[in-house]
């Protein structure tokens, strides 16, 4: 069974992270969008703390029996690995719209400039 | 009946015709249907301005668009729904426009139904007038069960939030005056924006009005939505409005 103090621990981490991502999405800091897969993790997290028996099973299936808080921070490693995989999508797109949007600025001043001299 | 109809529709264009009025149409790839909007809505209103937010469309929407004589503000890539709509908000707002009037570029909204839509909002009953598939008695309106259930899920979650009843939260066929531009033009929702946007008008007591409308199947094109997006897009708008309903107001943009 998971030692208390760390399903305590860990609940609370997990809940703070859902109230955190929720004030961020209120305060306009965050979009709904970029936001998703953040709850997902938090509630995944705090469903897997609190419900320890739960959490004992969902070992069971990757074979740990000694010490089950493992598959709890492996589940948190693999949610960090998805999110930080989304950004880098994310990041790519950005840079591509970036790049577009810079190629048509210096086409539009070229065409203004060219049309202040004529 | 129908002489008091026509009189009714006869002083709606009168009245019409003192704003400046602008129809806002977003088009993604919508080459086929396009064309056949502008003359639509011309038919409707000769004189009004149409302007064509191409959203970064592969096809030659733009070119046909502006042939027709429509002004064409063509994005750099696809902003996706919100952010297009909200392109033609800001031209509207910018170029002083008193009414505007969107009907998206797939040709699902029937600019005949116009008349009855911009009545309320040239009464000053509603800053926005919104045309409901699902208001009237005749519900003609042909649509996929999950998509009906969603957007029935919407309208009862929407209508709670706002304290009246919507019928139809998603939909973009609407007529706004001035006010709710200079909002919508400093503040709109991203990619699925109806829905969240109607809380918004809510939270700064702008009054909405809908309007029984029967909409047309698509002519041509493909929704941008399939199945698994829908359900993303379930989630994503609950939470939205549900946050959107505790938030801090978005400051309309100022007259200059």
């Amino acid at each position: 069974m998971t030692p208390l103090p760390i399903s305590i621990a860990a609940g609370v981490a997990s809940f703070v992270l859902l109230v955190v991502v929720l004030g961020l999405i209120r305060s306009r800091r965050l979009r709904e969008r970029y936001a998703l897969l953040w709850l997902l993790t938090g509630l995944v997290m705090l469903a897997l703390s609190l419900w320890r028996g739960g959490l004992n099973t969902v070992a069971g299936w990757f074979g740990i029996r000694t010490y089950p808080p493992a598959a709890l921070f492996a589940i948190a490693a693999l949610f960090v690995i998805l999110v930080l995989l989304h950004y880098s999508t994310v990041i790519s797109k950005l840079s591509d719209q970036n790049t577009i949007l810079a190629q048509r600025l210096a086409l539009l001043e070229q065409e203004l400039r060219a049309g202040g001299e004529r | 009946m129908a002489e008091l109809a026509q009189a009714a529709e006869a002083t709606a264009t009168a009245r019409l015709s003192l704003l400046r009025r602008v129809a806002i149409v977003p088009a993604f790839n919508e080459e086929q249907s396009v064309v056949r909007v502008i003359d639509e809505l011309r038919a409707f209103d000769p004189e009004l301005d149409v302007v064509v937010v191409d959203d970064g469309s592969r096809d030659r929407t733009a070119g046909v668009a502006a042939a027709r004589g429509a002004h064409v503000l063509r994005l750099p890539f696809n902003l996706g729904i919100g952010g297009a709509v909200q392109t033609g908000f800001r031209y509207a707002f910018e170029k002083g426009y008193e009414l505007a009037i969107r009907v998206d570029g797939d040709g699902q909204h029937d600019p005949a139904e116009l008349a009855a839509l911009v009545e309320p909002v040239l009464d000053g009953r509603a800053d926005i007038a919104v045309g409901s598939r699902f208001a009237g008695p005749s519900a003609g309106y042909r649509s996929s069960r999950s998509r009906r259930v969603g957007i029935t899920i919407l309208a009862r979650t929407v209508s709670l939030l706002v304290r009246q009843r919507v019928t139809d939260p998603t939909s973009g066929f609407q007529a706004l005056n001035r006010y709710a531009i200079a909002l919508f033009a400093a503040d709109y929702p991203h990619d699925y924006p109806e829905v969240e946007a109607t809380v918004m008008l809510f939270k700064h007591k702008l009054r909405l009005v809908e309007v029984p409308v029967q909409m047309r199947e698509r002519s041509a094109g493909r929704s941008s939505i399939g199945a698994l997006a829908s359900v993303y897009y379930m989630v994503k708008v609950l939470l939205a409005v549900l946050v959107s309903i505790s938030r801090r107001n978005a400051v309309p943009l100022e007259e200059r």
